[in-house]
């Protein structure tokens, strides 16, 4: 249990100058600074421009249901690293507005959007409020507590009907489309009028100069997507072009949303862990660190040594396995039709059957539990991590090094393309290999090193370009480094001992607080928000997901560019739908 | 010099495509053994479905109910409806049915009807994990793909069950390490 936080003298200052607009979050289990809407960003604009904290991480809120309250939640970061800030707004469910902060932080700009489309809150000054991941018109708010879903069964698992009373009985006959959603007897689909696509539009083409010096091109919108093969899934850029130049271009999400994090509160705390493997699926081990790290830190429960460096192990391998992987499938978005990413491929494979044999799946591997690790490795599977790293990895990354590198194809595709200055990286909050290929060396391993990166000796690459080419060299340079921390990962490992702490028990209770974890995943910085209220099941869930957050950044990388290039740009963030939709 | 960079690409292509014809033709027996493994020379992939590869004895798909065959022919299942896997499944996609006496309408450990929807069903291992008396286990057999959905996916316990030899084929290690703390703990009690 996370107890009263104890003030750093910063921040003493910091609430001595804004009384009594300001003050600690005093309830038990929580921390952070209480801020009053009116006064969030003159406090906010103190801590960028006077305290550095320059990076924001994740905005997200909370319902207080059945208090009249919303908390939004605000996590700041210094890119030279360090302890973050957390800053709280609380507003009223009856009219809920808070104060936009995208103009100090245009990383808010997805994040506020998603509030509104989740919980309701307006957000006042913000450019462009529509919905992120739901469609125009769709009623309600689905993270409000109050708000049920049509195939409702019961506020939190386990349900009851399943045990000790259970009646099988199979989804479709829940179906929506038969009676467990009622229409009025005079309602005819054809007279809803949904705004379809018009408010995209024009958000699209609001803010664009009419371009009268120039030759006369007509403007024309394209959509690519959601089905197409570059877009890596089901995903639309809408881009608004004059000629072949791209002049606004904005994603429009939401094709694969399931609400991952209703489902989150619905479930128990350990139920969320295989759910978490669904986010990211290229790099599911990451996912289960990061939420394992954050329900422990309100546990008290820290791994044993061998559970800490068999966490670590895992990490490092989903990054190689994604890593290579994203750089064949830049090379597809380039038209390299499939060979250098199949042959990229190979390396992944050879990871996929370790986490086969240890976790029990390829991809979906279940594999942390609160307190450490599910089980042991075997000798066996061991050798072949070694052989792994040893041997064959630093040979078959070099053959991709010579292959790719140097390629005039890739060269003049990839140079000068899609380029984010450090400055608009660090404010659209980008992370990971987009934020360091841009020129800012911050690597949560290193910046707010968690479990034991600590121990390790490894450089945190980074590029000055900010192109597309060096996001490619940063996600190389980053599996050597991989490759370096896993041979002193399997030099230290202990050869014996538990793996996991504390007793097996398939109901956790964890005690109420409030706790945010975060992990560098091979797409950036991956929070976890959790709200416990002393239950089994959490009250608030929340992803801070990379892949959906690099996407503020896809206009300012695209605009002034090739459409062409808008897919191998898009190629170079590397997103993964699964975590971008949730 | 411009071009160089392709014609290395082309090399690299043209090898690959050699490697793979000669391991495949002439390579015979030992380039097939390594296939799919951290020694594979040319061809890497395994021609499913005429050849497949062995999966791990931790692999999991599905789980089953374990049981043993009494003296008298009748299934002995091994679960007592207690209700762990119904309550820890993520999807709870898995009901059970106590049995009850018939003359006193007291509930008996045993279940009477244990059902699992896979299609629901994430494989995840939660049930088999936490089950305290080793009655419900992760299967091997992935190749369950059919052309009708619905009621045809909800598993019933007939369906479910399958013999404690079965399990110990598919899953030696585990098993042996079960016996034996079943072993210690029958000594000890």
């Amino acid at each position: 249990m996370s107890e009263l936080t104890v003030l750093h003298p910063e921040y003493e200052a910091l609430l001595q100058r804004f009384a009594p607009n300001v003050e600690p979050d005093t309830r038990p289990g929580f921390s952070g600074i209480v801020v009053l809407p009116a006064s969030l960003i003159e406090v906010v604009t103190y801590l960028k421009e006077q305290m550095g904290f320059d990076y924001l991480s994740s905005v997200t809120a909370v319902d207080q249901y059945p208090d009249d309250q919303f908390d939004v939640i605000y996590h700041l970061y210094k890119t030279i690293g360090g302890e973050g800030l957390e800053l709280k707004v609380f507003t009223t469910r009856e009219n809920p507005v808070v104060p936009s902060v995208t103009q100090l932080y245009p990383g808010a700009d997805f994040q506020e959007r998603e509030i509104w489309d989740m919980f309701g809150i307006r957000f006042s000054g913000h450019y462009d409020l529509r919905r992120l991941l739901l469609w125009e018109g769709f009623s309600g708010f689905p993270l409000r507590k109050d708000w049920h879903e049509p195939l409702f069964e019961e506020e939190v698992k386990p349900y009851k009907s399943r045990w000790p009373e259970g009646r099988a009985f199979h989804k479709e006959q829940t179906n929506p489309f038969h009676d467990n959603v009622q229409y009025p007897k005079e309602f005819d689909p054809e007279s809803v009028s949904t705004d379809a696509d018009e408010s995209l539009y024009k958000a699209l083409t609001a803010n664009l100069a009419n371009d009268e010096d120039g030759l006369h091109t007509d403007r024309m919108v394209v959509n690519i997507g959601p089905q197409h093969p570059s877009t890596h899934g089901v995903f639309r850029m809408s881009a608004v072009l004059e000629g072949e130049t791209v002049v606004a271009l904005k994603p429009v999400l939401g094709y694969m949303h399931r609400n991952h994090e209703k489902i989150g509160e619905r479930n128990t705390f350990l139920q969320n862990m295989p759910f978490t493997d669904r986010l990211d699926y290229l790099s599911s081990m990451s996912n289960n660190f990061g939420y394992a790290i954050t329900v422990e830190k309100l546990l008290g429960l820290p791994p044993p040594e061998r559970g800490e460096f068999l966490r670590v192990m895992m990490a490092e391998l989903t990054r190689i396995a994604s890593h290579t992987m994203s750089i064949g499938f830049l090379l597809n978005d380039l038209g390299a039709f499939f060979t250098p990413s199949l042959y990229a491929l190979e390396e992944r494979e050879l990871i996929l059957d370790i986490f086969e044999s240890v976790a029990g799946s390829r991809m979906m591997c279940n594999y942390f539990r609160f307190g450490g690790v599910v089980r042991d490795i075997s000798a066996a599977d061991f050798a072949k991590v070694k052989y792994l790293v040893e041997e064959r990895l630093p040979r078959k990354i070099d053959d991709l090094d010579r292959y790719l590198t140097d390629n005039e194809i890739v060269r003049s595709r990839c140079e000068g393309v899609g380029v984010l200055t450090a400055e608009e990286a660090i404010a659209c909050s980008a992370a990971g290999p987009i934020l360091r290929a841009s020129g800012v060396p911050y690597d949560i391993r290193r910046a707010d090193p968690y479990s034991i990166y600590d121990r390790f000796e490894f450089d945190v690459c980074y590029r000055n370009h900010g192109d597309v080419y060096d996001r490619y060299l940063v996600r190389l340079d980053e599996i050597r480094q991989s490759i370096r921390i896993l041979k002193q990962v399997i030099e230290q490992i202990p050869p014996e001992g538990p793996v996991m702490n504390g007793k097996v028990q398939y109901l956790v209770k964890v005690p109420p607080g409030e706790s945010y974890g975060r992990v560098e995943g091979p797409r950036g910085e991956l929070g976890f928000y959790v709200v416990s209220d002393g239950k089994v099941n959490p009250k608030r869930y929340h992803v801070r997901a990379p892949s959906l957050i690099n996407l503020t950044g896809l206009e300012k990388m695209c605009v002034g560019g090739k459409i062409a290039d808008a897919v191998t740009i898009l190629g170079s963030v590397d997103i993964v739908l699964g975590e971008v939709d949730r | 010099m411009n071009g160089t960079g392709i014609i290395k690409g082309l090399a690299v292509t043209i090898r690959h495509f050699f490697s793979t014809y000669f391991a495949d033709q002439f390579g015979l027996g030992r380039a097939k053994a390594k296939r799919g493994t951290m020694m594979a020379e040319g061809l890497f992939t395994v021609q499913y479905p005429e050849e497949s590869v062995t999966v791990p004895e931790e692999f999991r798909v599905i789980p089953f109910l374990v049981y043993t065959i009494e003296e008298d022919g009748q299934k002995k299942y091994r679960c007592t409806a207690c209700g762990i896997c119904a309550k820890v499944c993520p999807t709870q996609c898995i009901w059970i049915t106590r049995m009850k006496n018939e003359e006193t309408g007291k509930p008996v450990p045993e279940s009477a009807e244990f059902y699992i929807d896979i299609d629901k069903c994430m494989n995840c291992g939660s049930c088999a994990e936490f089950c305290p008396f080793d009655a419900i286990k992760m299967d091997h057999d992935f190749r369950i793909a059919s052309y009708t959905s619905g009621d045809s996916h909800i598993y019933n316990k007939e369906r479910l069950g399958k013999p404690l030899e079965y399990y110990a084929k598919i899953r030696p290690t585990n098993y042996a390490q079960e016996e034996a703390q079943r072993a210690a703990k029958a000594q000890a009690g």
